[in-house]
């Protein structure tokens, strides 16, 4: 009995229960924050659009989501009989579970986050978003439907392209920190936030984030105009719930990684470390809401020309000058 | 770290076995996937995290992407499956997994000795990585460099519409 008890109050095992406890917070809030975002996204494409948006369901609708939720955990979890059942269950897992991961590597605060000081925590973020692919691919191929696999074939041509200079954007950053962790890149923006010196390297990053996460305006692969839904046409109750969940989470991230690589992450004067953290991230998630709210959907080959003939080459020579400038002040 | 790399290394075995018996070109695809990924859990436990988030980066993330993405396009139904089936008989993988069981027995035989202290060495990052790539390899970065530059004008000149 006393050992058990000498075991469970290790300062060792103490140490492994918080951190696991911390993870799980850091978990279920961004959850909660994602599917809160489905209805904060409609109030203010509601109020943008000169109309109201949900707001019966409790006070402003808040309780919107929590309508929709139990509504969906009860819908029939149909799956149609021409699928390929293994990929067609798996693909939504892939969706949520792989942008959920990659919220370990980012610093929240100076002490919450589950794995800030990874040594590779940029690369875990490309990592994560190259096996995301396989999420809307699987979906669109084993529902078996003419428009999932068209959307399919988009997300992962589209994703393909766009993956090769959001790395090549971020290399500007990880240039000027020396480090791929993020806690690193935080601590390397003490007095000036790494906008103003990889201004290029935001804005293809920014654009190769929106186009990662297939929101709008890159949202080719769920074009309702031509394609119904796209890669989640044949999708139903909860499976459909996760790839609309993931999609915010992957909003939240992004934004997220937006703050932390470019915006000084936690810093700030006056206010908590929390505060500065949530106020960034939910600026940057607002502003994913609005591109959604006034652009128009643009074609899919101006998507991929837009890729390869504008950012591509924008990236390489954001990096080079970085290069250059690194080297010839050491 | 050592529960980790044999675990790991067990799920690559095992993955890449059923990726070659499995007959739907998706569902093969997949597990190919799932090996790459395990492969790149090795090198976490061996201590090379550098390599294997580029395993996970290049080889699960985009180059099986391009594999998955051409069986899509190319809609194998049920007759590939019954095809695949059809071809893989006794008769067809009996030969070279016999000689595939020669060389794995020859090759734990050979690193056997290197067992005791081989896993867990130092932590090699990414830094590490840059300054061996760019300092005595940096030859062979100029020469790989330059035959992807040629590859890829290659295809520009292979997709280019007359």
């Amino acid at each position: 009995m006393n050992a058990i008890l000498e075991f469970l109050t290790a300062p060792a095992f103490v140490a492994i229960l918080v951190e696991v406890g911390k993870g799980l917070v850091i978990l279920f809030g961004m959850v909660i924050v994602a599917a809160l975002l489905i209805w904060i996204e409609r109030r203010l494409l509601g109020l943008w659009q000169d109309r109201y948006g949900p707001n019966r369901v409790g006070p402003f609708g808040s309780l919107q989501v929590v309508a929709d939720m139990i509504k969906i955990f009860f819908k029939e979890d149909w799956i149609p009989p021409f699928v390929d059942k293994p990929t067609f269950i798996l693909a939504p897992m892939i969706a949520m579970g792989t942008l959920m991961l990659a919220f370990m590597i980012i610093p929240i605060t100076p002490t919450w986050g589950v794995a800030p000081d990874l040594s590779i925590g940029v690369l875990f973020f490309f990592a994560i978003a190259g096996l995301e692919v396989y999420a809307v691919m699987l979906g669109g191929w084993s529902s078996n439907s003419k428009y999932s696999l068209l959307g399919g074939l988009r997300s992962a041509a589209q994703m393909v392209s766009y993956e090769v200079f959001m790395g090549l954007a971020l290399m500007g950053v990880v240039m000027q920190t020396g480090s791929f962790a993020l806690s690193d890149i935080v601590a390397a923006q003490k007095d000036v936030w790494f906008i103003v010196p990889q201004f290029f390297g935001f804005c293809t990053f920014a654009l190769a984030s929106i186009a990662v996460v297939h929101r709008h305006p890159f949202d080719l692969p769920e074009a309702e105009q031509e394609l119904a839904a796209g890669y989640h046409t044949e999708y139903s109750g909860m499976k459909f719930g996760m790839f609309m969940v993931a999609e915010y989470v992957g909003v939240v991230l992004v934004s997220a990684l937006l703050v932390t690589l470019f915006f000084g992450g936690w810093q700030g004067p006056v206010l908590p470390p929390i505060v500065w953290f949530g106020l960034k991230t939910s600026i940057f998630v607002i502003i994913f809401i609005l591109l959604r709210a006034a652009l128009p959907r643009p074609r899919y080959d101006q998507v991929m020309g837009a890729g390869w003939k504008f950012c591509l080459p924008l990236a390489v020579i954001n990096m080079l000058v970085t290069g250059a400038v690194v080297l010839s002040n050491p | 770290m050592e529960i980790a790399f044999y675990l790991s290394g067990f799920v690559a075995v095992l993955a890449t076995v059923l990726a070659i018996t499995n007959t739907n070109p998706v569902h093969a695809l997949l597990y190919l996937i799932a090996s790459l990924l395990a492969v790149a859990m090795v090198f976490f436990s061996i201590g090379a995290p550098f390599a294997g988030a580029l395993e996970v980066i290049v080889y699960a993330g985009a180059i099986m992407v391009l594999f998955v993405f051409v069986v899509m396009m190319l809609n194998l139904g049920q007759a590939a499956i019954a095809q695949e089936r059809r071809w893989l008989t006794p008769k067809a993988w009996i030969g070279p997994g016999i000689l595939c069981g020669v060389l794995m027995v020859e090759m734990i035989r050979v690193l056997s000795p290197t067992i005791g202290g081989g896993i867990g060495g130092a932590v090699i990052d990414g830094k590490a990585v840059g300054i061996a790539l760019f300092g005595p390899y940096l030859l062979v970065v100029e020469l790989a460099s330059m035959l992807l530059l040629a590859a890829l004008v290659a295809a520009f000149h292979m997709g280019r519409h007359d």
